[in-house]
């Protein structure tokens, strides 16, 4: 019998979320004033979540490490958000978006779950106009839709390239209205350090102020973590230099299992990496993948000739490239989902097709888009006889509405105009599906303690669909847990404020002293990024795009030699009682080289190819599937739950079975 | 190519702070600006000494973190972009480039190039908002059809990434295009109009309060914004300003 209860209501898929709610226990609004809840991370998840709770009259503070919650990580995302709204009629619908989101990540996340955030999408528009997020709108003052990877139907809502940041902004700004009113207190610059448990429950935190260095305790009546995911423990990411595992690790420490570490998104269209500076990789969004076509050359020659510079591009002729996600998956084409799509770049780069210096690198070529906008665009405006140059021009200039921004950002990066050349792209690690496991109450193992948004496992599988992180950080802030976490404090109105002079406090507190005080004596040789670059090389080289158990074996025994090695000659200057950026990026890597071990470790039990999971020796040997990943359902439909045992290697797994009850389990196919 | 790097270190608010030269070689012209910085950070971690404390995240250009006043202008010699954004190949083989945090009374010094920008915070906190629960009650998102061009402007406006650039390219430190930005994105659309007047009002008294100084229509900020937000957005403040003063609610 697992230890584990996903705690998922009774009663058919489409009635749960509604009858949940009709028999949770509810605070009542005069207590909700004595009752605190902290809120760590304020991106699109914890953002909308402080605002929320604190309109519901809860006390919140909410800590972030930027100097504004407005600068969190989600702010980067671009092409957009998912809502079954079916404003375009093309048949859209809750189980539309249920299913392919279920589909999508290959059959490996929580039915219940992945319903429920299905059927709030549609409230988040209708919540986020309000607000004054500027979404994109057609001519007759309605909004607009566009398509992503891995489905059907448009139900992508956007606000140019940077939807992200205007829904952030959209959550800040109701944070800021909260703050003004006194219901938020904000803690910027502050990073979390460690979370108190007093008889069992998360009670508090141990926060360090980054501009003094000193050391707070805060306390409360539940803890909810909104932190993000842990992609840079591959070093390189598309994610924001600060983003770190640091708030995840420490509940996992104290006693929140981890689930499906190996989960882990590469996106296919990032800036490939030009030298070993590079201190982060930038993405390319996905939208643009409704207009460009992916290629690389056809013949070997040719890939080698623009390897060395000798050719160019545009030299190919139209028959010697090869759309390769055309040719394999003509029903989604250059639409596949992002893991197919990442999958498929590396095996033709792997093949020597590569198209830079480094041999890392496709085309995503806008020509041909702009040649159609351009003949539709003259025929909108009359033109007869326009020539080659006119079409391109009009047609340029449709492009530049859609993606300018992105355009934009590839020329100052690259150097290189993409409205006259293809642009390069390569795979980067991006997202991570995998994260803290919680309940259906998006509780953790740990009661009281909650984590919400990419820092959890629950909703995307083993692959995300585009434009859906959004969707569930915001689902998860502001429509699920403000009810969900009601219920649990029912229990707490007559509990009183916590007092932060307790003894857990304390011996919390002076744990975290004597890890910083460690870094700053250790005197050691090498500084921590040193240690995080080495960590990172063996994630991408051995627990990357494709994985197989000698590499991850090999990756288990390299991770746990970096992090002694660390340990022993890391070395960090300044003081502890002042700003000191070093340290608290030592803090972030050791965590990072506990975390690595136990993600080759999942990758390792897990023999399946699933989703950004593949492994090498589970691969479609024959039909119309050839060579595709091959998924196990027999002995994977599981959720991996790892509890903490001192050392990462000694992780015990327990397994939350995954059950399909509305959905068949079928191989994924995009052919 | 290699570089001689003037940049201002200043241990702590109370410090006085100086201009200290350093040395790097072997850069990149494909290496972002920070990347450069990170490259002189691992020389005086390695050396010992401590490195320059500045402002980063995402660094794609998107979360407002970067700042840093390079040779004189805000976010460097590029235009659009942010410094984070900035590449080497701006720059050549043997030049000096002088690194300051942004100056402004109302962002005083943290460390270093680190200045403290929550006065920002505090002009959002007086009325940068639109006073709707989350309930997920509202109505739906499309009952009010806004036209394309509004919706559109009010994109512009939003696109403000709240780097202080305007402040600190300002010889008056004003903060008019970042306060006019947030301000006419709602008061474009028919949501924001509801409130229009009192944010307006709270804002700008907010703004006045902080220590930041007027405008006197040079138009460097709207030159050095990296988001390319107009000064139109700061006639538009003037104009609901005006407005906002003259009826009563």
């Amino acid at each position: 019998m697992s230890v584990l209860d996903s705690k998922v209501p009774e009663g058919p898929i489409k009635d749960k979320w509604t009858t949940y709610k009709d028999k949770i226990n509810l605070v009542n609004p005069a207590n909700k004033r004595h009752i605190d809840i902290i809120v760590v991370g304020t991106g699109l998840a914890g953002g909308s979540a402080a605002a929320t709770l604190a309109e519901l009259g809860y006390n919140v503070k909410a800590f972030a490490y930027q100097d504004s919650p407005r600068r969190a990580h989600s702010i980067a995302a671009q092409g957009g958000i998912n809502a079954a709204k079916n404003y375009m009629g093309d048949g859209d619908s809750v189980y539309r978006l249920f299913y392919d989101t279920v589909k999508g990540g290959d059959y490996r996340s929580r039915e219940a779950n992945v319903y429920r955030l299905a059927e709030v999408s549609a409230n988040i528009i209708d919540q986020c106009v309000a607000q004054g997020v500027p979404f994109a709108r057609d001519y007759g003052g309605l909004l607009d839709n566009r398509s992503f990877g891995g489905v059907l139907v448009s139900r992508t809502f956007y606000a140019k390239g940077q939807t992200g940041q205007q829904l952030l902004l959209g959550c800040y700004s109701a944070m800021n209205r909260q703050i003004a009113r006194g219901k938020i207190d904000m803690y910027n610059r502050h990073e979390m350090l460690d979370v108190v448990k007093i008889d069992g429950k998360a009670r508090g935190i141990i926060a360090r102020n980054l501009i003094t260095g000193e050391l707070e305790r805060h306390s409360a009546h539940a803890v909810v973590i909104a932190t993000g995911g842990y992609g840079n423990v591959y070093f390189l990411s598309t994610n924001a230099m600060g983003s770190n595992a640091t708030a995840a690790w420490k509940i996992h420490k104290k006693g929140a299992f981890f689930a499906n570490p190996c989960f882990t998104q590469i996106h296919p269209t990032c800036i490939p990496r030009s030298g070993d500076y590079q201190s982060k990789l930038t993405l390319m969004s996905e939208s643009l993948r409704n207009d460009g076509r992916i290629w690389v050359p056809a013949k070997l020659e040719d890939a080698k000739a623009i390897q060395q510079g000798k050719l160019k591009p545009t030299q190919i002729a139209e028959e010697d490239r090869d759309y390769y996600l055309e040719r394999r998956y003509p029903a989604f084409g250059n639409l596949v989902p992002r893991d197919v799509a990442s999958r498929a770049a590396k095996e033709r780069c792997d093949a020597g097709y590569g198209v830079n210096a480094t041999g890392e690198a496709v085309y995503l070529d806008f020509a041909a888009a702009i040649e159609r906008y351009g003949k539709e665009q003259a025929k909108i405006h009359g033109i007869t006889n326009a020539s080659k140059e006119k079409l391109t021009e009009l047609g340029e200039a449709v492009i530049e509405a859609k993606y300018g921004n992105l355009f934009q950002m590839y020329e100052k990066i690259v150097d290189e105009n993409p409205y006259k050349t293809p642009m390069m792209i390569y795979p980067a690690t991006h997202y991570t599906m995998g994260g803290i496991w919680v309940d259906y109450n998006l509780m953790t193992t740990v009661p009281g303690l909650y984590c919400i948004g990419e820092a959890n496992f629950s909703d995307h599988g083993a692959n995300r669909l585009g434009a859906s992180a959004l969707m569930q950080g915001l689902a998860d802030g502001y429509f699920v847990l403000p009810y969900t976490i009601g219920d649990y404090l029912s229990d707490d109105i007559r509990t009183g404020a916590i007092p932060t002079d307790s003894k857990e406090f304390e011996e919390t507190e002076k744990e975290v002293r004597e890890r910083i005080d460690f870094f700053l004596n250790n005197n050691g040789t090498k500084s921590v990024d040193h240690f995080h670059k080495r960590l990172g090389k063996v994630m991408w080289d051995k627990v990357g795009m494709s994985r197989n158990a000698k590499g991850l074996k090999e990756a288990m025994a390299e991770i746990k030699q970096i992090r002694e090695e660390f340990w022993k000659d890391v070395k960090v200057p300044g003081g502890a009682n002042e700003m000191n950026p070093e340290l608290e990026k030592a803090g972030r890597v050791a965590d990072f080289l506990e975390l690595g071990e136990l993600f080759a470790k999942d990758a390792l039990i897990r023999e399946e190819s699933c989703g950004g999971h593949f492994r090498e020796e589970s691969v479609e040997m024959d039909g119309e599937q050839e060579g595709e990943a091959k998924r196990n359902d027999k002995d994977y439909a599981f959720v991996s739950a790892w509890e903490y045992k001192g050392e990462p290697g000694d992780a015990v797994l327990h397994k939350e079975q995954l059950e399909f009850k509305d959905i068949e389990l079928k191989q994924r196919s995009y052919k | 190519m290699n570089l001689t790097l003037k940049i201002w270190r200043q241990k702590g608010p109370q410090d006085k702070g100086k201009m200290v030269d350093y040395k790097v070689s072997e850069i990149s012209e494909h290496m972002s600006f920070l990347e450069m910085m990170d490259v002189l950070n691992e020389q005086l971690v390695n050396s010992g000494e401590e490195p320059v404390a500045f402002d980063h995240d995402c660094r794609e250009g998107i979360c407002g973190m970067c700042s840093l006043h390079i040779n004189g202008e805000a976010h460097g010699p590029d235009r659009g972009i942010t410094t984070c954004q900035l590449h080497m190949r701006m720059f050549k083989d043997g030049d000096t480039i002088t690194i300051e945090p942004w100056r402004a009374k109302a962002f005083p010094v943290i460390k270093d190039l680190v200045v403290d920008r929550t006065a920002f915070e505090r002009i959002q906190q007086a009325g940068g908002y639109i006073s709707v629960n989350t309930s997920g009650n509202t109505q739906d998102a499309n009952s009010i059809p806004i036209p394309k061009h509004a919706a559109d402007e009010a994109m512009d406006a939003a696109a403000c990434i709240g780097c202080g650039a305007c402040v600190a390219s300002c010889k008056n430190s004003s903060a008019m295009l970042f306060v006019g930005a947030k301000v006419s994105q709602f008061a474009l659309l028919p949501q924001g109009r509801v409130e229009a007047t009192d944010r307006v009002k709270n804002m700008v008294a907010q703004m006045d309060l902080e220590g930041f100084g007027n405008c006197t229509n040079t138009g460097a900020c709207e030159v050095e914004c990296p988001k390319g937000i107009t000064l139109e957005n700061i006639a538009r403040m003037n104009r609901e300003l005006v407005k906002a003063n003259l009826i009563k609610f």
